[in-house]
This record gives C-alpha cells, structure tokens and sequence, in this order.
C-alpha cells in the first residue's frame, strides 16, 4: 500500500454533465497533491467522492487502501475535509464547533478538551474560542473550518479551494500549516484555482479539463514547460500584431499571437523585454500596452491544451501603459 | 487511535451523535432570538387571540366553553407550525455545506436527522408547558384527570415528532430555506385551519367535513380533547397514534433515503 489515495478511472455524471471523465491520479504518503483547474473542470467532484459524500459511476478510489464505495466507514475515519465554503455552525462558538466534531468523532471528553484547545491555539482563534462564529470574518471562518477538519488527527486532508476569498496574509498563514501538517506526516489533496498556490505548496501536480487529467507532473517540470514571466503586448489590431510577432520572432525569441496580442513566455524577463522593445520600436507602431506577469492557471492551459481554461484569471499587472487603458483581452 | 473511546453497539453511537446534533440544534435557541421568540410568543398570541377575538363568535356544541375546546386544538396547531422548524434547519445546513462535512464525518449516518427531530420534540416540550401555564391562565381547565391529561399531551409531542420528519424530508429535498418555508405553508394552512383544531367540523361545507374529519390534525385534536374533555376516547387515541405511526413509516425512510442520497 505505497499511496495514501490511488484514483483510477473515476467517472461521473449529473444529469447532462459528465463532471469525472475517467480522471487517474496516486498521492504519496505526507506529500501536498495539487488538483489545479478552473471551475467546474471535476477537481469538487472528486474530493466529493474521494470524502464519501457522493457515489462515482464507475472506476475505483481508495484512500489509506479502503475502498470509497465498499468501506466508506474506514474512509470517513482516516480523512479530513475543509469545503470551499466555511462549513461551519454560525451559532455556535468556535470551541463549540470544535466540540461537535469531536463529540461526533467519538473522542474522549479529556482529549477533546485538550485537542479542541490545541487547534485554536494553532489557527490563532484562542481569543475568539467563546465567541460566535457569526461574528467570525471570512478568514477566521476559513481557518476555523479547516481546524474543524483536524479535530480527529485525519491522516488524510482534503482541502478543497481553502484559500478562496483569503486575503494575501490569510492565505500565507494557511500554507504555512498547510506545511506543517505535512512535515508530521499528514497527506493533503489540495484542489485550487491558482497556479501559484499550487506551486508552492504542492509536491506534485495534476491538472484537469473536462474531467480528466491532462497533466500530471512536479510543479517545476511544470514550470520549466512554461517559463517563470508571461509578457503581454497588446497592439491596436491584429495586422499590428502580427508584424510585431514577426519582428520579435526574427530576433530568436518565441512568442505567439493572438488576435493584438503577443505573448511572450520566458525565464529572462529582463533581457528577453528590453530585445522586445527594441524590435517594436523599429516601425514606429508602439504597442498600446504592456503587462509582465506570472504564468497563471490559464498559461498552463493554453501551453498544454492549446486553449483557456474556461473560468479565466486576469492577474496582469501592467508595468507600462499607453493613454488609453483599455487593451487588455 | 488510541484516544478513540469504543462504541461496541451501533445504537449506542447513533444515540449519541443524534443528542450532540440536538445539542447543537437547541443552542441555536439560545443565540438566535428571533427563533426563540418565533416558537413561544406565536403560540401564546394564537392562544389570546383565538380566547378573546374569535372565542365570542365560535361557539362550539356540548357543556364546554370554547376555551376548553380550544386548547387541545392549539396544542396540535403548535406543534404541526413548529415542524417547520426542521425543514428550514436542514435546508440551511445543506446549502452551508455543514451537512457535507456531517456525512465526510465517522459518525452515525442517522444523527444528522435524529438530532434534528430531537431538538424539536425538546423545544415542544417547552412550549407545551408554556402555553398549559399561559391556557390555564385564561381559564382552560382539564375534565377528566392528571394522566389524561399527560396522555394528551404525550400524543400532541408524537405528533409534533411525525410531522417533523415530514418536514425534514421537505427541508432535503428543496435545499433552500426560504423555498422550504415556501413549499410548507400550503401544505400546513389547509391541514390546520380545514380542521377541528378551531371549529367544530360540522359548521364546516359538506363537500370540505369528509376531509376535515379524517386527517391527522383533526383526528389528533379531537383525541387530545376527549383526553382532556372526557367522554369516547379509545377509537379516537387509536385512530390518532394510527396516523402517527403512519406518518413515521412513510417520512422517515423517505428523509433518510433523501439524506443519503442528496447531492
């Protein structure tokens, strides 16, 4: 039993919409798997049906070597789930919350005590322990929910889209006990829609379209595919374009076009933007913008499929801009 | 693991995660006043209401003042409105996601709608004694004895315990708590008010008495006032545990297969 969770060939379907399309993956022991796509392309599906909360169609899960259709109870016992939204009680208080999960987990009422106490220590809730969680903000709520999902030490985390509507520091603070946890040995399948969170926490990567898996590799065989900054040129029309992408192109660097936009992708920004300027410079059509920036979930997209992922992220920052802002597709 | 305590007997689990599940139902009582005050002021102002506004007008056959009549009929209405209570608290859970995580949870697969029935028969108690002290108060008073009357108070909490399920299967399968409120409502009006719970069903059209004699509320006010009335009451307290017993076989296996089963 080398995986903490082998998915083989899971399939399915809600009424017209075949959500799992045979989608394959394992997950080594105390690793970080990162389920990377945009919306809607299965990764919920599966943590659902990885969770026990749904059947799949067909193919086969299993998870610490229990089968998710056949020993559902043994799953339950050795996994974790933190959903996208904060399940939890708004009602009842935070060391409440924790409680109900433990009541429900079959702990002792000593170690309870103490591991209810332990968690909100560790997600700094210990202050607001007594209050609410009504009165929670979004982050609390988030880092509550995912205590919540530690309460009965689960071998096993299913983090689904955890830091969704963190801000930056939230979402730095839940990676690092993301880290933690897996240092002492807990296994997490992680599913979010942002290549760069993905990166940093993940061990290895799958990313999925449709369904299925269309690549599964180490985040930086991912990103030597890809090249550490996208550059982004965006022209008045496409013949504009077009000329450029010849110019830049006879200088040795790659770069595509689509409609006024040229698309650079590289891991020497700082020559590879200073070349690109000078051929642009040549004919007097400057580009109407131009934005540098860290590949995101839709570059993997486009460099693997060919196309976008259908829920786009625009996290362009624009480091030059023409009067006329609007340029950006 | 080793701090895991053991539960040999799957009923012994089940019984103790539907009462933390109830427990956690019932805190919401405490923190939400306007659930608090929904399911105690409402019965106690239909109680007033029904006594002093509508009580000159009705006057019902037999030695009884309306009150007397009335009392068992409220009773029924209460705890027939208060169900709804499980439909909402389910459908709020589902669309938060917390009934996901109950069912990732190695807990009993029946607590979530143990524990939500539970907390509903427990606020119905509650309210029960409330509105006796509050009926009592404005003159109610009891015909027959102590245990007829605990009996019929028994069967008004069976009852109130059948519809919850009712309303729980409701609550699953709508999902939204305002929809289930929405879908509830049509139902309840015509079970309540077409109904001897107020009125003598013999004031009522002949076309609309057939109905209103034979379902459950009727059926239930009407062995809840001979308990506490007097009178015939073996055929009328079988003929409403019947309907009770028959409620709980069809809504129960219904909410726990929809439970199982809901996306």
């Amino acid at each position: 039993m080398a995986h903490a969770i082998s998915v083989e060939g899971l399939t399915k379907r809600f009424r017209r919409l075949q959500a799992l399309d045979g989608i394959s993956f394992q997950v080594d022991r105390a690793t970080v798997f990162g389920l990377l796509g945009p919306n809607g392309a299965g990764k919920t599906t599966t943590v659902r049906v990885l969770a026990t909360i749904i059947r799949p169609d067909g193919g086969r899960a299993e998870v610490l070597g229990h089968d998710v259709v056949h020993d559902p109870e043994s799953v339950r016992a050795s996994i974790g789930l933190a959903g996208q939204y904060a399940a939890v009680d708004p009602n009842l208080t935070a060391l409440e919350n924790l409680r109900l999960v433990g009541q429900l987990t079959a702990l002792g009422r000593r170690a309870l005590h103490e591991r209810a106490w332990e968690l909100l220590e560790i997600f700094g809730l210990k202050e607001a322990a007594n209050r609410p969680v009504r009165t929670f903000s979004g982050g609390m709520r988030r880092r509550l929910d995912v205590a919540a999902a530690l309460v009965h030490r689960p071998p096993v985390l299913f983090l689904d889209e955890p830091t969704t509507g963190l801000d930056i520091e939230g979402r730095r603070e839940l990676w690092k006990m993301i880290r933690d946890l897996v240092q002492s040995g807990t296994t997490v399948l992680l599913t979010t829609q942002y290549l760069e969170e993905a990166d940093r926490l993940a061990d290895r990567i799958a990313v999925i379209d449709g369904g299925k898996v269309v690549v599964d590799d180490r985040p930086e065989s991912l990103k030597a595919r890809l090249g550490t900054t996208v550059l982004e040129l965006t022209f008045s029309d496409e013949p504009t374009a077009l000329d450029a992408l010849t110019r830049i192109q006879s200088m040795g660097i790659q770069a595509e076009a689509e409609r006024e936009l040229v698309r650079i992708t590289t891991s020497d920004s700082a020559a590879v933007l200073l070349n690109v300027l000078r051929a642009v410079d040549v004919n007097g059509a400057p580009p109407k913008a131009i934005s540098m920036r860290e590949p995101t979930l839709d570059d993997v997209f486009l460099a693997i499929t060919g196309h976008h992922a259908k829920a786009r992220e625009d996290q362009s920052r624009p480091v030059l801009s023409s009067p006329q802002p609007k340029g950006a597709p | 693991m080793s701090q895991r305590t053991a539960f040999r007997h799957p009923w012994t689990r089940a019984l103790r995660d539907g009462v933390a599940v109830a427990r956690r139902n019932l805190i919401a009582y405490r923190r939400v006043p306007q659930l608090l005050v929904f399911s105690t002021i409402q019965p106690v102002i239909f109680v007033l209401m029904f006594r002093y506004v509508f009580g000159g007008a009705i006057r019902p056959t037999g030695r009884f003042p309306y009150v007397d009549f009335l009392m068992p009929g409220i009773f029924v209405q209460t705890v027939v409105f208060g169900s709804m209570a499980a439909a909402i608290g389910l459908a709020t859970d589902m669309q938060s996601g917390l009934l996901e995580r109950f069912r990732s949870l190695p807990m009993a697969r029946s607590a979530v709608l143990t524990g939500r029935t539970l907390a509903d028969l427990t606020r119905n108690v509650g309210v029960a004694v409330l509105m006796s002290g509050v009926g009592f108060a404005v003159g109610f008073r009891i015909h027959t004895n102590t245990v007829a009357f605990l009996a019929g108070m028994l069967l008004v909490l069976l009852f109130g315990y059948a519809f919850s399920w009712i309303f729980a299967s409701v609550g699953l399968f709508v999902g939204d708590p305002e929809a289930a409120q929405a879908a509830a409502f049509p139902v309840m009006a015509p079970l309540v008010f077409a109904s001897s719970a107020f009125i003598p069903v013999s004031s009522m059209p002949g076309w609309l008495q057939a109905f209103a004699a034979h379902q459950p509320v009727s059926v239930t006010a009407t062995a809840v006032r001979s308990l506490f009335l007097g009178g015939p009451t073996a055929n009328n307290v079988i003929g409403a545990v019947a309907w009770c017993v028959g409620i709980l076989v069809v809504a129960f296996p219904l909410a726990v297969w929809r439970y199982r089963n809901a996306v």
